[in-house]
């Protein structure tokens, strides 16, 4: 099997997988309880909450659990937006989000917000000059992808947040959700108010994953009930899954320091071996790239033939983001950068993690390279 | 750069007359205790001075504990070439370029210092070779002697030349160890922590006594002084802590003493039990977090009708401060976030709201006549729990491995 579809998910590490079960079956306690059982489980879960603060450089007390990167997103974006709207209903995000921030935006314009989605360049890429155009009086929230999930585009997050810091009445959020792990970014320095994560994407558990919330940031509930994560996010903690999460972003981020150079190695040979293929066009920007995305089109096969194809040889790769591969309709994304609807309806995104090899990414393009030419005038 | 040596240099005990190497022992050894997860260190004392070889080992970890150790004055990053020109030239210059890359530096100097008198150059002559080619090797950059923003020495020794910038504080104090034993009484609150850092920065050593109360405090509580007592270790070595169950006493004096007098009573009974453990583990003086006028059992009244049950020193290094600059010390020795969690402690159940703030000796001994507090006193010692707090305990141990 030749796995390149990791930013679709990631298989967790067995270590990952040991640590959850072990915790899940020897610290089952209920964090809230006041027995010993629950002391332990309450324990492990502070000292997860401090791992994973310390790998990214933030305080214990700004990591709140979350389910995942949808939930993430919907709580820093809601969450912000029904806080602050006595101070204004403007808020600013861009064409490019993942659907679970664009969507909670389409949902907010429906309920009286007013959204600016700021348009991006052939890169995919907002303008400092656009961010600083949309803010006004009454903005009080905008989201940025730091790494785009179906083209790898970097946006340029430092920046925007300098910039942002001049207005202290907006809040800066980040969906980091396909970046962590594997494109650096200084949270502290950078500004940043709220950033979205989520434990499968790197080697975790599905259903985990967490929002850096800065100190003094206030959201409201979106999910209510006990006083759990600050009284932010109520329901039983989920201590295994936390635990899981730590040990596996110190995995990957111990990974991101040896084998950076590994994957810009493979993205590079992509980069440069996959345009020689007849009919095959890149999408991605050859600048400023996350290493583990590369998305590209081949026009005159439809994608998902394409993916079954691969798929029959045991080769996984995926079209547009893989949650919404079931939708047969140009890419948004890729709409926005300015490309066709036939570039954006017919696009495969590969996508790799520290563990593929070099072998595999030959056979991929060998396999590709044969199958085109046999599907090529299956019109769309 | 590869910094390969960090040169440590003594506060106070360079005062010290004829007990100078035994102070100087006890910090190598207290260092050695706390750096013994990096196993490539070697030690090396020389007149007025600890350097340390890192051997391949990372400079930054090594940094952060020895700043905790009390004792040290300061340290630097140093560098030890070979007594050669040249290699003083290139390791100088590798330093500003660290520095100018990492600080934005803009000026600087050379300070040589030859200690060795046999070698060929005087240190007038160093300066001026190592600053030249430091000059001329880089851009952007300025001599400045008066006021530069790196000070880059190089001292000249037989052996070797080390070249060493910036000092580092230390954590000041004097060693632990080289200073007696002191029982601290460990509430869990925010204070008491913070005095046995105090005490332990005297070179004091530290066992603390902490009084539970089953079940009306539950083992958070319990958990919280231990936790606080494992940060404690960061500063000196490991502490032996004295569970005492108080429940009985606290009950019986509920029962049988007037509220207003409750609170009085029972810290003269704390003090007798402690009182007895420094006795049978050899302790000379009792510290305690107390500040005066912070609560009615801090005022000067309580102390003085508190303290007539024991004549043992007791050692109160906050009793002047104000809670703010407590608090300060409390987040900056890591003590703070621990000491805020919200758990009942024997001092907050059973208290009744009309204690005196202005006890009388001769009140407390008259309510006493009527108590049988030597039975309680030595009923609570017996079952007395006393636990190791090294750095790591063996469930802790456990659930590391988790991550």
């Amino acid at each position: 099997m030749i796995y390149l579809d990791n930013s679709a998910t990631t298989r967790p590490h067995q270590d990952v997988l040991e640590t959850y079960t072990k915790v899940s079956y020897d610290y089952f306690g209920n964090p809230s309880s006041l027995h010993t059982l629950g002391m332990e489980a309450e324990g492990l879960l502070t000292k997860a909450r401090s791992a994973i603060a310390d790998q990214l450089h933030v305080s214990a007390k700004e990591i709140l659990f979350t389910s995942g990167g949808t939930e993430g997103n919907n709580l820093a974006i809601k969450g912000t937006a029904y806080h602050k709207k006595s101070r204004g209903r403007h808020l600013i995000t861009t064409e490019v989000e993942h659907a679970s921030s664009y969507e909670t935006y389409k949902e907010l314009e429906a309920d009286g917000f007013e959204v600016t989605y700021l348009s991006v360049d052939s890169n995919g890429r907002v303008s400092l000059e656009d961010v600083k155009k949309a803010i006004r009086k009454e903005t009080i929230l905008v989201s940025i992808i730091h790494v785009n999930n179906e083209t790898g585009t970097i946006q340029p997050i430092e920046e925007i947040g300098q910039l942002l810091s001049h207005f202290p009445q907006v809040r800066f959020h980040v969906d980091d959700v396909q970046g962590i792990t594997k494109v650096p970014l200084n949270i502290k320095k950078a500004k940043i108010d709220l950033l979205t994560a989520s434990a499968h994407k790197f080697h975790g558990v599905r259903g985990t994953g967490m929002l850096y919330v800065r100190n003094g940031v206030r959201l409201k509930p979106q999910i209510h009930g006990g006083v759990q994560e600050m009284e932010v996010r109520s329901g039983t903690e989920h201590v295994a899954g936390a635990v899981a999460m730590a040990r596996a972003l110190r995995m990957e981020m111990e990974k991101a320091q040896k084998e950076k150079s590994h994957l810009v190695k493979l993205h590079s040979k992509l980069i440069h071996s996959l345009p020689t293929i007849d009919g095959v066009t890149i999408n991605s920007p050859l600048e400023k790239s996350a290493p583990h995305i590369i998305n590209f089109s081949v026009e005159s096969i439809k994608p998902e033939v394409l993916i079954q194809s691969l798929s029959a040889k045991k080769i996984y790769v995926s079209t547009k983001s893989a949650c919404s591969s079931k939708l047969a309709e140009p890419s948004r994304v890729l709409l926005a950068m300015g490309k066709d609807s036939k570039a954006a309806g017919s696009a495969i995104r590969v996508s790799l993690s520290y563990e593929t090899t070099e072998q595999e990414i030959d056979v991929f393009l060998r396999e590709l390279k044969k199958i085109i030419p046999t599907l090529v005038g299956v019109r769309k | 750069m590869e910094y390969n040596h960090i040169l440590i240099r003594f506060g106070e005990l360079a005062l010290k007359g004829k007990n100078r190497s035994f102070f100087e022992k006890q910090l190598l050894q207290n260092m050695k205790f706390t750096l013994k997860g990096l196993s490539n260190l070697t030690f090396k004392r020389t007149y007025g001075r600890i350097v340390i070889e890192l051997n391949g080992e990372n400079h930054e970890p090594v940094m952060e504990k020895l700043s905790n150790i009390f004792g040290i004055h300061s340290f630097s990053l140093a560098l030890k070439v070979e007594n050669d020109v040249d290699e003083m030239k290139k390791a100088a210059l590798g330093i500003l370029k660290e520095q100018q890359a990492a600080e934005g530096i803009k000026t600087f100097k050379i300070t040589s210092k030859r200690a060795y008198k046999p070698f060929p150059i005087d240190s007038q002559q160093l300066n001026q070779m190592i600053g030249g080619y430091v000059l001329s090797q880089s851009e952007d950059i300025s001599v400045d002697v008066h006021n530069p923003d790196l000070d880059i020495r190089v001292e000249v020794r037989e052996t070797a030349t080390y070249l060493t910038f910036g000092q580092y504080p230390g954590a000041g104090g004097l060693p632990v160890g080289t200073g007696g034993k002191v029982l601290l009484m460990l509430s869990g609150g925010i204070d008491s922590p913070v005095a046995g850092y105090l005490t332990m920065k005297r070179g004091a050593r530290i066992e603390a006594v902490h009084f539970h109360s089953p079940p009306y405090t539950n083992e958070r509580a319990l958990q919280k002084v231990k936790d606080l007592a494992q940060t404690l270790t960061k500063y000196g070595s490991s502490i032996r802590l004295h569970l005492v169950p108080f429940t009985e006493i606290q009950q019986y004096l509920h029962k049988e003493a007037p509220s207003n007098y409750q609170m009085t009573l029972m810290r003269r009974m704390m003090l007798r039990i402690s009182e007895r453990i420094a006795r049978e583990r050899d302790i000379l003086a009792i510290a305690s977090g107390e500040s005066l006028g912070q609560v009615a059992s801090q005022t000067l009244h309580s102390m003085n009708t508190i303290n007539e049950v024991t004549n043992l020193p007791i050692i109160r290094p906050l009793i002047t401060m104000d809670k703010l600059e407590v608090i300060d010390i409390a987040k900056k020795i890591d003590t703070f976030e621990t000491s805020i969690l919200p758990f009942e402690d024997c001092c907050t159940i059973f208290l009744p709201s009309d204690s005196k703030t202005r006890p009388k000796r001769e009140h407390a001994n008259k309510f006493e006549k009527y108590l049988e507090f030597d039975k309680y006193v030595n009923d609570a010692v017996e079952r007395t729990e006393s636990v190791q707090i090294t750095s790591v305990s063996k469930a802790e141990k456990d659930m590391e491995d988790l991550f």
